[in-house]
């Protein structure tokens, strides 16, 4: 395979991996890393780097029109970010001091229960008319979006901040400390523990997985894991997908996104317990 | 909507359960907003939601332009790297010991030199950097919006993130 074939397949690889991440708020690198690691044979630092540049894409090119569109909720978002900041800046301290099998068993069981509770709820969540949160209220977090699928203004109240913030620092933790995408814990924290709607928190994680990599993007810029030739087709493709990916996300149920979204994470959760078990 | 095989410990489908009115109490630390205010902080954060929207798709769209001609550069000065077959391997391209450029000064020689490579680079950092000054917009305009509350968070957001590149050694 010569560089430009690499760079053509890679690219429209790409484009897939950003209407995925766009829709489900998990970013490109789920599916970025299986596939330079698997079907590229690129080493496994640089197919990290890669990912770290395919989160942030997916990131800035959906939520651009999740913002302007509503969809993302840019108050919580912006709120939980301080959680999230501050638990990536601890992982990059705590990564010598675990060890890292014990992390992915953990934290795969913990996805693995996510999941379930995400699945449960696709029954149940229809949005909270009340809040008696008093963070939320304070920092008024609450807000409407309008669907497009049901063709309304959907107005929702927030509740269960302080749960919230727990698992968004365990969110940007986790990332620091595994590399993996910190979407898999900002979904569920934001959908089951903060009662935001399906769409609205796959949007606002979408929002708040760019600033959580950018975090961490300067260190693997640094120790020489961002390598341009397979960067440049992952950022353009993962870009491309992403764009189409939010117009497609306010024109689905609910429903479809949270079953995509539990699939998605049953998937990781069981690559992570396969790290941790048999590595 | 409902399915037949729920078991019964399950909450009923539809809206939750709403709590009365009297029983929040000190359950926030604002009061209610009236409709006229509630209306007035919606334009507010509308506005913040259309600069922060505005920033993202600057930074995307000038991230996207370097990175292409930089692709382009570096296949206009390799025409090896353009053919269909043919012995040249990507691999040579993404093994653990290619080089290219990861620090400022090497990007700066790279760019000097009209390498394609470094230009790819820097295209990278625009779209790395873009969620930074995107939380940069975030503090300027809440403290215009006059939203204390949220500037402070956003600016603790920030300090933090540039924190974080300065750790790096960046």
């Amino acid at each position: 395979m010569t560089p430009l074939d690499f760079v053509v397949s890679l690219a429209l690889i790409s484009v897939a991996a950003g209407v995925l991440g766009s829709l489900v708020g998990l970013g490109g690198g789920v599916v970025i890393v299986p596939v330079l690691t698997l079907l590229y044979h690129v080493d496994i630092r640089l197919a990290i780097g890669a990912s770290i540049v395919s989160v942030i894409a997916t990131s800035s090119g959906a939520a651009a029109a999740y913002v302007r569109d509503r969809m993302a909720n840019l108050r919580a978002g912006m709120f939980l970010e301080v959680a999230t900041t501050t638990g990536a800046l601890t992982g990059a301290y705590l990564t010598t001091l675990l060890p890292v099998r014990f992390l992915f068993v953990f934290f795969g069981l913990i996805l693995a229960y996510s999941s379930v509770t995400t699945f449960r709820r696709r029954h149940v969540d229809a949005p909270l008319t009340v809040s008696n949160d008093r963070i939320a209220n304070y920092f008024n977090l609450h807000g409407s979006y309008h669907d497009l699928a049901e063709g309304r203004e959907i107005a929702y109240k927030v509740v269960g901040t302080k749960l919230g913030l727990s698992i968004m620092y365990a969110a940007g933790l986790v990332s620091a400390l595994l590399g993996i995408g910190s979407g898999a814990l900002k979904v569920p924290a934001m959908d089951s523990a903060m009662h935001l709607p399906m769409k609205v928190s796959s949007a606002t994680s979408n929002f708040m997985i760019g600033v959580t990599a950018a975090a961490s993007a300067g260190v693997y810029f640094i120790r020489g894991q961002i390598d341009p030739i397979i960067a440049a087709p992952v950022a353009a493709g993962v870009l491309l997908g992403a764009t189409v990916g939010a117009r497609i996300l306010g024109r689905t149920a609910s429903k479809t996104i949270r079953i995509l979204f539990v699939v998605v994470l049953v998937v990781i959760s069981l690559e992570m317990l396969q790290k941790g078990v048999l590595a | 909507m409902s399915g037949p095989s729920r078991p019964p410990v399950e909450p009923a489908p539809g809206p939750a359960p709403e709590i009365p009115r009297a029983a929040l109490g000190r359950s926030g630390a604002r009061r209610e907003l009236t409709p006229d205010e509630a209306r007035r902080m919606a334009v507010k954060v509308h506005r913040v939601e259309l600069a922060i929207s505005l920033v993202l798709r600057v930074g995307v769209v000038a991230s996207v332009l370097v990175i292409a001609v930089g692709l382009g550069l570096m296949f206009a000065h390799h025409g090896s790297y353009l053919a269909l077959r043919g012995p040249l391997s990507y691999r040579a391209l993404t093994s653990a010991s290619t080089s290219f450029p990861h620090s400022f000064g090497a990007l700066g020689r790279a760019l000097a030199h009209d390498q394609g490579r470094g230009v790819v680079v820097l295209g990278v950092l625009i779209l790395i950097l873009t969620p930074v000054l995107r939380v940069a917009v975030g503090v300027v305009s809440f403290a215009y919006e006059k939203d204390a509350p949220m500037a402070l968070v956003t600016l603790f957001v920030l300090v933090v993130l540039v924190g974080s590149f300065f750790l790096a050694g960046a």
